[in-house]
């Protein structure tokens, strides 16, 4: 067996030193890269989301300017969900999904890190606003006419709208990598009704990345020509229509709130079969609900504008629509607690995260679901109610299942356990924290407290609310602190973790902790859904021949299969090691600075430095050419 | 919203109610099966179990996509009974115009009255307001009385109100529009006939002559940077960008709700504006002492 490992180590191996730094293309490496960046701009976004709360905290306080507000609610919402969020459901996937299907990389490695400079390059372009006093604060919805140059005439809208592109570039790019990847990287007997459900969430972000975000793309597009060059997209008295911008950032906004919610529900997929020792009741239907939101999230972006005075029947529509989005997060629901029901609970971490997630999921599940009466709608939509809602939804649907995946996989990653008494108080501060912070809200929101205001007057019945949510947010911080505390402690001392701390059901716990360059000695031949539990010659990474392990020492390469049944059809050459991702991306950002600054010899000089990258980057190179 | 005064916000308030309860509902039976399978997380079974139980499906079936769609579909049916009776509220006999500005209310009732940031209503009677913006979008709404209905440039949208009981709303825009979008409030007064058509009258009519001790600060007022921007009906004083004035003194708050309308608030607001609303469009005012009394003086009488 060891023979295979010592004949594809120095195929694989990147090596240390800055070269390997500057050009890895491993999918772990990329993927941790995605996680700590990701998890970096959480905390910025988080501490904006402080300050605000401090400021609220009474009524009518000064602590921050109306312009401090307006920009730190703009950039905590823009930083959450295009930096934060979407990076780190990207960063578990880039890790996991190759490791889940028996791949040695992703499709695509150089595109993956691309996407990942990308991210790195768009984050450090967006909150560079901040150091010119010119951040976004028209909010992440961003309204026209408001965010025209005639009211927002400072470089504010141009960091926004060159930002969403670029990082657009980023999640696109990766995107198209994981459906390749998924649809044709999995090991053999991996057919689709045995493609673990986490890998199915991410099947599902990735295709609505690809649909919902050309309409973000034309529409910034369209705001910088009308910025710039006097066009009249949303420009009424131009023949425009403000309403336009609207139409097309729901029609990506909707979606987006589903592409950082599916691949979460899926990470509670990947987790609860392992903690509730049985296989998951439902899967057909849990992984058929997951495609359906994909569906169904591209019509109902117009709940948002419920009160842009729409003609009656086309929002009679769009509420039936977005009723029917309800079903399938029930339907998952209900197949998970089937699963919890009929199987044996362990209570560790990841399980408790996933609890509290199931718990909040559906009080932001059933609030969502009062949206799409219109009425009901009109009424609160914009209030405080609103911001309780989405923080449920995305903080209680995506940050409790990816807090419950670093305890999960953390051990994978670092080769140690987290210190579960670290997890229970982090988990007990961050659920109590969250209720204290968003469930007053509700209230507000109902008391007529509209969202987006830098201070209210007192005896409106909101001083009480707000005052407990500010408290709330500390108590939440310091739930997050212990769990950033414990992941860096554990790094170091923590309890080794071997393979398979969990006794868990899918290929990655057949491997090494963390898996080696090449992640399996042999690429398996899965023939059940719960690999790991039904195939026991699996674990150690490598299946033997006999048993349909296929080494593959001969060079960098992996296998690809047919998309539906994975049948073994090539071997693919995997590229090597390369600087020419990190290249362009300065390239590029020398354009987009350009741009920004209407220095158009500087974009010129960008563009053609990305020309001269790309040519670096596909350039022939014998043996080791790709495409 | 929790309180309705209007016959729409009735309907929401009864919409949330329903809504309310079956998510109770709701979510009592996913905490109580998560509450069952923590009791019975240590009894015996196999390491792992990997059956497939029969009830597995129907159970899925049956619990998570035909029972929410019965139910979901129930409240669809609700809501759009609800939204088609707000929206078709029956015949207004007045309609009143509101436009946005940043950051405040210009209204405009029939036959040329024009106040700002207070509208009064018959209560009883269905009253058809039509609002629009001048510059960004605004949202105009009054949860006491009725949803929302967003202000945009370039559009006309319409919201029916009938107010079920005679008091006061408090009203806030809820579209984000820019630096003092949280110091946007109006206030819709419903009052009985007979108290509202007197209020009516008295709005058209032009501003009350000023009494012996007020007409210095008339002249203060009519020579001052005031009326660049300001209208007073019957003077000199015909700007349009800011609130007409005509009857300053009978509105119950300053700067959109941002202030009481007091003595001293208003001797404030017309010296130092950007200390009380920072960023709003109106300048500071140069006046001695003893001319921004007489201005005051003067505005008070504007009943």
């Amino acid at each position: 067996m060891a023979s295979y490992a010592e004949r594809l180590e120095p195929v694989w191996r990147e090596g240390s030193g800055l070269a390997s730094w500057v050009g890895t293309v491993d999918h772990k490496r990329i993927g941790l890269r995605y996680l700590y960046t990701g998890f970096a701009f959480f905390v910025i976004a988080g501490l904006e989301a402080m300050l605000m709360r401090v400021q609220l905290a009474r009524p009518e306080l000064a602590v921050l300017s109306p312009q401090a507000y307006n920009e730190l609610f703009s950039m905590h919402g823009v930083t959450m969900m295009f930096l934060f969020a979407t990076p780190v459901l990207s960063g578990f996937g880039n890790y996991f999904v190759p490791l889940m299907i028996g791949a040695r990389d992703m499709a695509f490695p150089r595109l993956n890190a691309f996407g990942y400079w990308v991210f790195l390059g768009a984050g450090f372009f967006l909150n560079s606003a901040f150091i010119i006093r010119q951040a976004p604060d028209d909010g992440w919805f961003n309204y026209l006419p408001l965010a025209n140059a005639n009211f927002t005439p400072s470089l504010a809208i141009d960091f926004y709208a060159l930002g969403l592109i670029f990082i657009g570039v980023s999640t696109t790019s990766g995107a198209i990598n994981f459906i390749v990847t998924i649809l044709k990287l999995r090991a053999p007997g991996m057919t689709l009704n045995r493609i673990p459900i986490f890998v199915w969430g991410e099947l599902a972000f990735a295709l609505t990345v690809v649909f919902a975000l050309p309409a973000l793309t034309i529409a910034s597009v369209f705001l910088e020509l009308e910025r710039r060059f006097g066009f009249h997209f949303y420009d009424a008295a131009g023949g425009g229509d403000p309403v336009l911008w609207q139409h097309l950032f729901w029609f990506f906004g909707h979606p987006e709130v589903y592409l950082v919610v599916l691949p979460a529900l899926g990470l509670a997929s990947a987790i609860i079969p392992t903690f509730s020792r049985r296989t998951m009741i439902g899967y057909t239907y849990i992984v058929l609900a997951e495609l359906f939101i994909f569906v169904i999230s591209f019509g109902v972006w117009v709940h948002h504008m419920f009160a842009v005075g729409l003609p009656t029947i086309a929002m009679g529509f769009i509420s039936a629509a977005s009723f029917m989005v309800v079903i399938p997060s029930g339907t998952q629901i209900f197949a998970w607690l089937a699963t919890m029901v009929s199987g044996r609970l362990v209570l560790s971490t990841p399980m408790l995260f996933v609890l509290g997630f199931i718990l909040l999921f559906v009080i932001g599940g059933l609030s969502g679901a009062m949206f799409s009466a219109v009425p009901f709608d009109q009424a609160t939509t914009d209030s405080y109610f609103v911001v309780a809602h989405l923080h449920y939804v995305l903080v209680g649907g995506a940050v409790f299942p990816m807090f419950a995946g670093l305890y999960h996989w953390g051990p994978k990653i670092l080769g140690r356990k987290l210190d579960e008494r670290l997890g229970k108080i982090s988990f007990w501060l961050m659920f109590v924290g969250f209720n204290l912070t968003f469930f007053p809200m509700h209230i507000a929101g109902l008391l007529g407290q509209p969202r987006r205001t830098y201070t209210y007057h007192e005896g409106l019945g909101w001083d009480l609310p707000n005052l407990l949510s500010t408290m709330g947010v500390f108590v939440m911080g310091a739930g997050i602190l212990v769990t950033f505390w414990n992941w860096l402690r554990s790094e170091h001392q923590g309890e080794l973790a071997g393979d398979d701390p969990w006794g868990g059901e899918t290929l990655e716990w057949t491997t090494g902790s963390p898996p080696p360059e090449y992640n399996f000695e042999t690429i398996p031949t899965v023939r059940s859904r719960e690999p790991a539990w039904d195939q026991p010659e699996l674990h150690g990474g490598a299946q033997p021949p006999e048993q349909g392990g296929r080494p593959l020492t001969a060079g960098h390469t992996t296998l690809s299969t047919s998309v539906t049944d994975a049948e073994p059809q090539a071997i693919v050459r995997m590229p090597h090691a390369s600087p020419w991702p990190m290249f362009l991306t300065l390239a590029l950002m020398l354009t987009f600075y350009g741009m920004l600054l209407s220095s158009w010899g500087v974009a010129v000089a960008g563009a053609a430095a990305s020309v001269g990258a790309l040519m670096g980057w596909l350039w022939p190179r014998g043996e080791t050419q790709e495409t | 919203m929790l309180s309705p005064e209007g016959e729409s916000a009735r309907r929401i308030d009864g919409l949330w109610w329903l809504m309310f309860w079956i998510s109770v509902v709701v979510f009592a039976a996913v905490a109580g099966l998560m509450a069952v399978a923590i009791v019975r997380r240590r009894r015996r079974g196999p390491e792992v179990d990997a059956s497939e139980p029969r009830w597995g499906d129907p159970f899925v079936v049956i619990a998570g996509v035909i029972v929410p769609a019965v139910i979901l579909t129930s409240v669809l049916v609700v809501s759009a009974r609800d939204m088609v009776a707000i929206t078709n509220a029956g015949d207004a006999q007045l309609t009143i115009e509101v436009i946005g500005h940043m950051w405040w209310w210009e209204v405009r009732y029939p036959g040329g009255v024009e106040t700002a940031n207070e509208i009064h209503v018959p209560v009883g009677e269905t009253v058809r307001f039509e609002v629009s913006s001048v510059d960004v979008i605004h949202s105009f709404w009054v949860p006491e009385l009725a949803p929302k209905v967003d202000m945009i440039p370039g559009r006309t949208n319409v919201l029916d109100v009938r107010a079920e009981r005679p008091g006061t709303s408090r009203g806030q825009c809820a579209e984000f529009c820019g630096l003092q979008h949280a110091n946007m409030a109006l206030f819709v007064v419903a009052e009985a006939r007979a108290e509202f058509d007197p209020w009516l009258r008295n709005e058209a009519l032009p501003a009350p002559v000023p009494g012996p001790g007020a007409t210095a600060g008339l002249g203060i007022l009519l020579d001052s940077s005031c009326v660049g921007c300001h209208t007073i009906r019957g003077t000199e004083a015909s700007g349009t960008l800011g609130p007409d004035l005509t009857h300053v003194a009978a509105r119950q708050t300053l700067a959109a709700g941002t202030i009481a309308n007091t003595h001293e608030n208003l001797a404030a607001w017309i010296s130092h504006p950007q200390s009380i609303k920072p960023g709003a469009v109106m300048p500071p005012t140069d006046l001695s002492p003893q001319e921004l009394s007489a201005v005051v003086e003067y505005l008070e009488g504007l009943t």
